[in-house]
Formats: structure tokens, sequence, C-alpha cells
């Protein structure tokens, strides 16, 4: 065991002294193997970052809240087609409150842009969200400064609103905001209360909205709209069962004919979690697919330098043989040189792996990281291809007639 | 006595495509212990047909080989790599150091190949370097080393294993006669402290350094004289 451990060792130092004569020839033979790894390693740490922010993003929708839209949250077919639904309405929500028994809670929201102000500071384009009492607990908020609304102040549309973290920051700066009146569009409402921070969504920043009266939103900014209506369930698994109730209810109180095709679209978290998954999986598989082919590529690389090294070095395999080297040990020596040179490959390749990512990470808004996994995975690979396609050359330098290797010049 | 070398009736035969070649036709020879033996012959002789076999680079087409009575004609490749290298040192014409190692590290090859530890190895290669007085070299490539120091190293590393038998093919071949002086003089040496050495050459003044000389001719043994005693 130890001389084979010696022999391992006594074989890297050979092979990292023949690489050490040809280090250009070395890494282009290796680019096969680095694009492969690379593409592999890159796609897993890209996904790796999705998956550590897209999917807890998608998982804060909350996976038992079903989401009630005109449209539909993936479109596979025809757009069109669902362009010409009726909206959703303010009455099909209060159609559903009042006769949905399984649900937990059920809540109109809708919301619309407009600029906002504060004496001579001015946002533009901040989303204004129309919500209910029930929002609070749906969407979880929290308060950090004020209060939320009052049941009275949503029945009566008083032009009250809590503000976003960011909105306070930008508008208020050191300003105490709550009693003040900011500008929104053209009405004046009275700040009431600050949201704790609340991060991202889908790329869409919480934290820069204003949240008003459901109610106000139509007296003020007109009424014909689309609202959505957010459905909490009890507990995940009736999520089918309450889904049922509703698209019931809905077809109830829109009298559907039992053929007609539903008029409405009950959303929730799982059809994106379903669409991520299809999309990260393709993904792996073209980054799979690249990755191999490459890496075979990179195979036959090798197969052909190491083929070439044996050629140029016959006189040093007939000098080893002469003075003892046995078969095995030539064999050795030449499989050892490959997997080294393949596993340069794979740690140049993990190198920029992890420049890659870290540049994904810098400049993009998608966090990335290179799990350790791939880093193993991409290791094992490169060292496993140097092996395999080491293999014949190796054998064929083991074969060598002494003899002529000596004769060879 | 024993002998050191043994071979009977020795035959070599090559194929060139159709034709065959008789490279040697049935050689006897014995070969003593600590003898000093000059194998002469002109090219096309069989001369290094004959010094392959002895040093167990090739096998021949019939006849047997013993080397120190081991039976070394029916070995494989494996089987001879290790008598090569436990029982023979090779010098060679060109001398045949691997270019990018240091002379310490060429020297060391043999006992890689024999499994010594790295430092016990570094130990027997530097004392075999100082027998050829080469130890302010050891650290040299072969291309920063005259030709003469080259051929040392390559005397260190045919002696460093302890060989039964020193098998020098030309070894002044590609030096100045007052190099190739010195070269012999370090064989001369190493015959005088009890090593076998076997000289291939076609130079007469090489040969008559040994106490004996074998003429092949024709893949035959010529002419086998005793020129000094022993």
């Amino acid at each position: 065991m130890i001389s084979i451990l010696i022999s391992l060792w006594e074989n890297i130092l050979i092979a990292l002294r023949a690489l050490a004569q040809n280090k250009l020839r070395a890494v282009l033979t290796t680019l096969g193997i680095i694009i492969g790894v690379l593409t592999v390693v890159s796609v897993a740490s890209i996904i790796a970052g999705l998956n550590k922010g897209f999917s807890s993003q998608i998982s804060a929708l909350g996976s038992n809240t079903l989401f009630i839209h005109k449209y539909p949250w993936i479109i596979k077919d025809d757009f069109f087609k669902y362009r010409n639904r009726p909206d959703i309405t303010m009455k099909d929500a209060e159609y559903l409150i009042e006769h949905s028994k399984l649900a937990e809670s059920i809540a109109p929201a809708t919301g619309t842009s407009r600029d906002i102000k504060f004496r001579n500071n001015s946002l533009s384009d901040i989303g204004v969200a129309g919500v209910t009492m029930e929002h609070e607990l749906i969407e979880g908020y929290t308060i950090a400064d004020g209060r939320y609304f009052t049941q009275t102040e949503i029945d009566r549309n008083k032009p009250s609103c809590v503000i976003g973290w960011e909105i306070k920051e930008k508008l208020f700066k050191e300003q105490h905001p709550i009693g003040e009146r900011i500008k929104i569009g053209d009405v004046s409402y009275l700040v009431i209360g600050v949201m704790e921070k609340r991060g991202s969504l889908l790329g869409h920043n919480l934290d820069s909205e204003v949240y008003v009266p459901i109610g106000t939103v139509f007296k003020n900014f007109g009424s014909r709209r689309s609202i959505r209506i957010l459905v909490k369930v009890p507990s995940p698994e009736m999520i089918d069962e309450v889904k049922d109730e509703i698209r019931f209810l809905l077809r109830v109180s829109r009298k559907l004919k039992p053929q007609e095709e539903d008029n409405f679209s009950i959303n929730q978290q799982e059809m994106l979690t379903n669409m991520y998954k299809q999309l990260t999986g393709g993904l792996y598989t073209a980054a799979f697919g690249i990755g191999t082919l490459s890496l075979l590529v990179g195979g036959i690389g090798i197969m052909n330098i190491m083929l070439v090294s044996v050629a140029e070095r016959r006189k040093e395999i007939g000098i080893r043989k002469a003075l003892g080297a046995k078969r095995r040990v030539i064999t050795f020596q030449f499989i050892i040189e490959s997997i080294i040179i393949c596993s340069v490959g794979g740690i140049i390749a993990i190198f920029f792996s992890f420049l890659i990512s870290l540049v994904i990470d810098k400049i993009t808004p998608f966090p990335s990281s290179v799990p350790i996994w791939s880093v193993f995975m991409g290791l094992g690979f490169s060292t496993f291809v140097g092996l395999f396609f080491g293999i014949y050359p190796a054998r064929r330098a083991a074969k060598l007639d002494p003899i002529e290797c000596l004769r060879y010049e | 006595m024993q002998s050191l070398i043994q071979l009977e009736k020795i035959t070599k035969t090559y194929k060139i495509g159709t034709i065959e070649v008789h490279a040697l036709r049935g050689v006897d020879l014995s070969i003593q212990p600590n003898e000093y033996i000059s194998i002469m012959g002109p090219s096309g002789s069989g001369k290094s047909t004959l010094m392959n076999i002895i040093g167990c680079l090739d096998s021949p087409t019939s006849g047997s080989y013993f080397l120190e009575d081991e039976l070394v004609s029916t070995m494989d490749d494996d089987k001879l790599a290790e008598v090569r290298n436990r029982k023979i040192g090779f010098v060679f014409q060109t001398f045949n150091l691997l270019p990018r190692a240091s002379a310490l590290h060429n020297v060391e090859l043999p006992l890689i190949y024999s499994g010594i530890h790295a430092n016990k190895r570094k130990v027997i290669a530097e004392e075999a370097l100082e027998k050829v007085n080469l130890s302010d070299r050891k650290n040299h490539r072969p291309n920063e080393l005259s030709g003469g120091q080259k051929q040392r190293v390559a005397i260190a590393r045919a002696l460093v294993n302890n060989p039964s038998l020193i098998l020098a093919d030309e070894p002044t071949g590609n030096l100045d006669s007052t190099t190739g002086k010195e070269i012999m003089s370090v064989f001369d040496d190493l015959h005088k402290a009890g090593n076998t050495i076997i000289l291939v050459t076609h130079e007469k003044e090489v040969a008559q350094h040994a106490n004996r000389i074998v003429h092949i001719l024709d893949g035959n043994v010529a002419e086998d004289i005793q020129v000094k005693k022993p």
C-alpha cells in the first residue's frame, strides 16, 4: 500500500515535470474539459442562486393562498381568449365573502400607479395598492410605525394611507411621516402607518408602494378596473377543496352554463414552482448536454495529445523500461499524466466558475453561488475523462519495445 | 566456478516482410563473475542483437540463457524488466539520460523502479555519484554537463542498484579520445572493485582494456581470446 502511494506520488511528480515543459499545449488540450466543466458548474451555480432567491420569493406568495385573476399567471395559448373575459369585480368578491364556507379569509385587491408628493419632494410612478382589513393577515403585513387601517376607514373610503419603507426613506428623509399629508395623484391622503421592510417579490420592490383602502382607488383613480381576489386557505391540504368551492361559487355568481369554460382564473403558487422546476430542469438538461459533449470532445483531444506525447517520448520510455520499469509502471505514469492534465483543466474551470458566479452575483439581480457538489462533480468528471481517455495511449506506451525506443532519436 | 552468464545455442531470427534475417545462429558463450570482456564485431555481425539479449532487452528465438542460474530466455516482458532492474547496469553510447531531470534524479531512476524509499534512494544515488566524482554536479541537468560527465552520470546510474553485470555499449563512441580514456579508466577501476563488465565496441583500443575479447561474425562467435590473465 505504501509503495503504491509512493509510486503514485513519484508519478505525479514525473507528470508535473512533463507538463511543465509543455504548459501551453497542456492548457490548450484541456480547453474542451474546461468548457465542459465550466458549463455544468456555472449553470449549477446560477440555478443554485435562483433556488436561493427566486424560489424562496415564490414561496413568499404563500402555499395556502389562491389568487383569483382575470388572466392565468402562465399563458400557454392565445392571450386574446382571456382578454374578452369579464373583469373580476367587487361584486365577485362580495359574493365569495358572503357564500364561501371553507376559505379562511377573502380579500379583494387592486392597484394602480401614481406620482406621489410630499411638500417639494415627489416620486413618480409609485404602486398604489388598494387593500382591505383582511390583507394584513393574508399578506402578513407588519407595521413599523403608526398603525394599519381600521374597518371604518376601509368601509368609508377614508383617504388614509400606509406607506412602504422605501417611500418613507425617500419622501420624508429624516422627518416623521405619521400625521402628515401626501398627494397621491391629485388626492391628498393622511399617512397613518409605515410598513416594515418587505423586500422584493419576483423582481417587484414591495417597499416602494403605498397602501390605501380599496374603495378609495375606485373613487379617486377610476372604477373601471379588474381587481384580484386573494383567498386564504386554512391549511395547505385544503387548497384543492377550497379551489373547487371558489370555482363553483364564481360560476354560479357569473351564471355560467355547464358547457361554458371558466371566465376567470384561480392561480396558486404551485403553478409558478412547477414552471420554475421545468425551467431549471431544462437548463440542467441543456448544461449537462453541452457539458457531456465538451467532455467527450475534450477527452478525445486528451487521447490525441497523449498519443503524440507517447510518440515524442519514446526515447524516455525506452530508458525507463531498460532501467526496469514494468508495463504497469509505464501505464500508470501516462494515465496519471492524462488525469493530471484533465484535473488541471477541471481546476481552471472551477476557478472561472467562481469568477463567473461572482460577476453574476454582483452585476445581475440574481444571487449566484457555486454549490459544493458541483465542484466535486466537475473535478470527478474531469478526472474520469483523464482516466478513461488516458488508458489507450498509456497501454500503447507500455507495450513499446525498449530496443526500438532506445534507438529513437 | 558457477557462470554468471551461460548462453546455449542462442539464435535470433527477425522477419522483415517475408524475408527472414538470422542475426544470431547459435551462440554459445559463458561469462564468469568479475570478468572484463569485450564483444567486438563489424556492424551487421549480430553483436547488437547479442548485447540486447544479454541485457535482457530482447528474448532469443531459440536457445537458453541463464543469468546467475536463472533462466531468462523464456521470461515475459515484466519479468525481464525486473531482471534488468536488479542485475544489469546499462551504459549507452548516447548516454540515454532523461534530458530534463537532474543528474541525481537520473541516477535515482533504477531505485525508483525497485521500490526503494525516497530518502534512502537519495543517499544511495549520491554515493553512486561520488564514486564517479560527480557529487558537485548532482543538481545539474544533462545539457549542463560535458560528454564525459554525462557518461559518468550514466555509469553511476548503472552502478546504483549493485548489478551483477555492467553492460556498456560503445561507451566512448560519442566522446573525444581524452575523455574516452578517462571513461575507460573508470571501467578499469570498476573491474578492479569486483564488477563484471561487458564492453560492446568496434574500437580495438577500447577492447584492449578487457581481459577477454570475443569476436562476433555473421551471427556466430568467430574468436574468443583471453588476452590478459584475469
